[in-house]
């Protein structure tokens, strides 16, 4: 029993991880129906860049935010050079430049910082404490505070700031929206910031925990898509439950099932991947669309 | 057939010939690492033209041949080292096994259009290393298998080849061999993208709903098209483990994946005449890289990157656009009529 709640616990903190991602792909998916394969390496990138603050005599939690920020920067960035010249491209040529953009992120490291795995510091302390015989780590309540945090931070946001609904908006309907003086455009590009922030968080959260190197987000991006498939690629909530239930049962799968174990964790993602797609290719949450022809 | 099209298939056809003409002749000139280095070229050659055969022709985006080559290696590499296959048998075989792989996933691939299918076979790529590692007793786990020195290796990997009266290096066997596949499968690839699976395919790529109202057999022709595409892929990985003499999980990362879909763009999607330049520019990137950029490990994906942005918002035909776009205002003054 303890062994089960210890597993649970950190598998909601790894599972915090993959949902700022996830959630961070399913901002962008709703806004632009494109997937992000860049999304990971965007993190990793913000998170050497953390590391070099922190290097430099930078306090963790300054260090931090002045991630997040020019993450922010970097995304609105990314979005203006290198995605709007194929804004109205179809799907498969944005996902050919997200994948350019992944494969020139991570040689971009490489050569910056080169391809050893450093150790990125914890924010929290990795003591454990003892509740009822069953050990739990701090830095795992950091990690899912911290995230999950976050995720209500943007929720609130979305809901009830002026900005926000314009960002729902020119998602939802950019035609209709763009009539009534939303500048689209730059929602879009918006977005692209949010998105990076979220990255930036996942790569931090999870450096600690994994060790940092240029390759380090490879995993968790398939994790995190496995994630935002399960909750349904338009359904926020979903991503987050998604990343969480993943988090949780991918723990408890490699410790209880002895064949998978940890080498074959990615290959269960991948398998939870397929049969979504099979059995219900909306995901947990997300909404049947119907296609006029 | 109208003259036109009589025209350009001439044309074609000459374009082709030449080819094989300056392949044949061209390890005379190349020392014997250039030799290599270019049976590597026909390698990604033959996996571009399934990768094109897919993404370009039916407009089914994957980012896991990669995948479909592991597949093929691994077949060819388990058939030598540890059932002391001919090798050259097994270059067939592991395009079967590749192709029959591909069958199957383009079942499920079936449900999925663009992006899913994109995120399914990059999830493919990711993942297959961890199985690889996991199924040590048939793949050899982390250590892989080696051929070096096995009996029933062609050369062994140093030695060199008599075929045809002939004694080659080790290296322009491999040349030879690779190039040659390259050719015949060029030419079927020809035959059928020309004919009436061509014809299907485009139409799938153009519009599903089109196709279907027009009678096409989508579920058939899009599995068929995986199905092809990954025997394609299969030949390669194949022919990849004869050229490394060795095959482990690391022989096919998911960048290589990565670096035939840029191949392709590069080549130019929908069509055949790019492939050359873009598997030329695969296997020399890296060093014109580390002579022109900066010597750094991650300076050729950085060029990688760049360059695939570039071509698909600059030069969305790729080199193929390119070259019809200079080719054919040339050859229409050559044979003007009139």
């Amino acid at each position: 029993m303890a062994q089960f709640l210890q597993q649970v616990v950190s598998g909601l903190a790894t599972g915090g991880v993959y949902a700022s991602l996830a959630l961070a792909l399913v901002l962008i998916y709703r806004s632009t129906r494109v997937i992000n394969f860049a999304q990971g390496e965007m993190g990793m990138f913000t998170t050497f860049i953390a590391l070099w603050l922190i290097d430099a005599g930078w306090p963790y939690w300054g260090a931090f935010f002045a991630t997040l920020g020019m993450a922010f920067v970097g995304g609105v960035l990314l979005e203006r050079v290198v995605i709007r010249p194929v804004e109205r491209a179809p799907v498969v040529t944005v996902v050919i430049v997200t994948i350019g953009l992944l494969i020139a992120l991570n040689g971009a490291a490489f050569w910056i910082w080169g391809g050893e795995t450093r150790s990125f510091p914890s924010a929290f302390s990795t003591r454990a404490i003892h509740v009822g015989g069953v050990a739990f780590s701090i830095q795992d309540f950091g990690v899912i505070g911290v995230s999950l945090g976050a995720v209500l931070l943007l929720y609130l946001f979305f809901r009830f700031t002026k900005l926000g609904l314009a960002l729902r908006a020119a998602a939802l309907n950019p035609e209709a929206s763009r009539l009534v003086g939303v500048r689209v455009s730059w929602m879009l590009a918006l977005g692209w910031g949010f998105a990076a922030v979220l990255g930036a968080l996942s790569g931090m959260m999870v450096a600690p925990l994994v060790f940092l190197d240029p390759n380090m987000m490879r995993a968790v991006l398939l994790y995190a898509l496995s994630a935002a498939i399960l909750g349904g690629l338009d359904s926020p909530l979903g991503a987050v439950v998604g990343g969480l239930s993943l988090g949780v049962g991918l723990n408890l799968v490699s410790t209880y099932v002895g064949f998978v174990g940890d080498e074959l964790k990615l290959p269960v993602a991948f398998v939870v991947i397929l049969a979504v797609l099979l059995v219900r290719p909306v995901g947990l949450f997300g909404r049947t669309t119907v296609r006029r022809v | 057939m109208t003259r036109q099209r009589s025209t350009v298939l001439g044309v074609e056809l000459a374009l082709f010939a030449a080819a094989v003409g300056v392949l044949a002749i061209l390890p005379h000139w190349l020392s014997d690492f250039r030799a290599s280095e270019v049976a590597y070229v026909g390698v990604y050659f033959i996996a571009i033209i399934g990768l094109n055969i897919l993404t370009g022709y039916t407009g089914q985006i994957s980012l896991g041949h990669g995948a479909f080559m592991a597949i093929g290696g691994y077949t060819t590499a388990i058939l030598v080292g540890h059932h002391s296959m001919r090798d050259l048998w097994t270059i067939p075989l592991a395009g079967l096994v590749a192709g029959a792989a591909g069958l199957l996933f383009g079942v499920p691939a079936l449900r999925l259009s663009g992006l899913y299918l994109a995120l399914a076979t990059f999830a493919i790529a990711v993942s297959l290393p961890a199985v690889l590692k996991k199924f040590d007793h048939f793949t050899g786990g982390t250590q892989g298998i080696q051929l070096f020195g096995r009996p029933n290796y062609t050369g062994k990997g140093y030695q060199n080849v008599h075929v045809l009266g002939q004694t080659l290096t080790f290296n322009n066997w491999l040349y030879y061999l690779t190039w040659t596949i390259a050719a015949v499968l060029f030419l079927v690839a020809w035959a059928l993208l020309g004919g009436r699976a061509g014809r299907t395919f485009r139409a799938i790529r153009d519009s599903e709903i089109a196709a279907t109202s027009s009678g096409v057999n989508l579920p058939m022709y899009k599995t068929l098209a995986f199905g092809i595409s990954a025997f394609y892929a299969g030949v390669a990985g194949s022919l990849f483990a004869l050229a490394t003499t060795f095959v482990n999980p690391d022989t096919f990362p998911i960048v290589l994946s990565l670096y035939l879909l840029i191949g392709a763009v590069v080549s130019g999607l929908g069509s055949l005449w790019g492939i050359a330049l873009g598997a030329l520019f695969i296997q020399y990137l890296p060093f014109l890289s580390s002579k022109y950029i900066s010597k750094a490990p991650g300076a050729p994906s950085v060029a990688y990157g760049v360059i695939l942005v570039l071509v698909v918002v600059l030069l969305p035909l790729g080199a193929a656009g390119l070259l019809k776009r200079i080719g054919v205002p040339l050859t229409n003054r050559l044979f003007k009529r009139s």
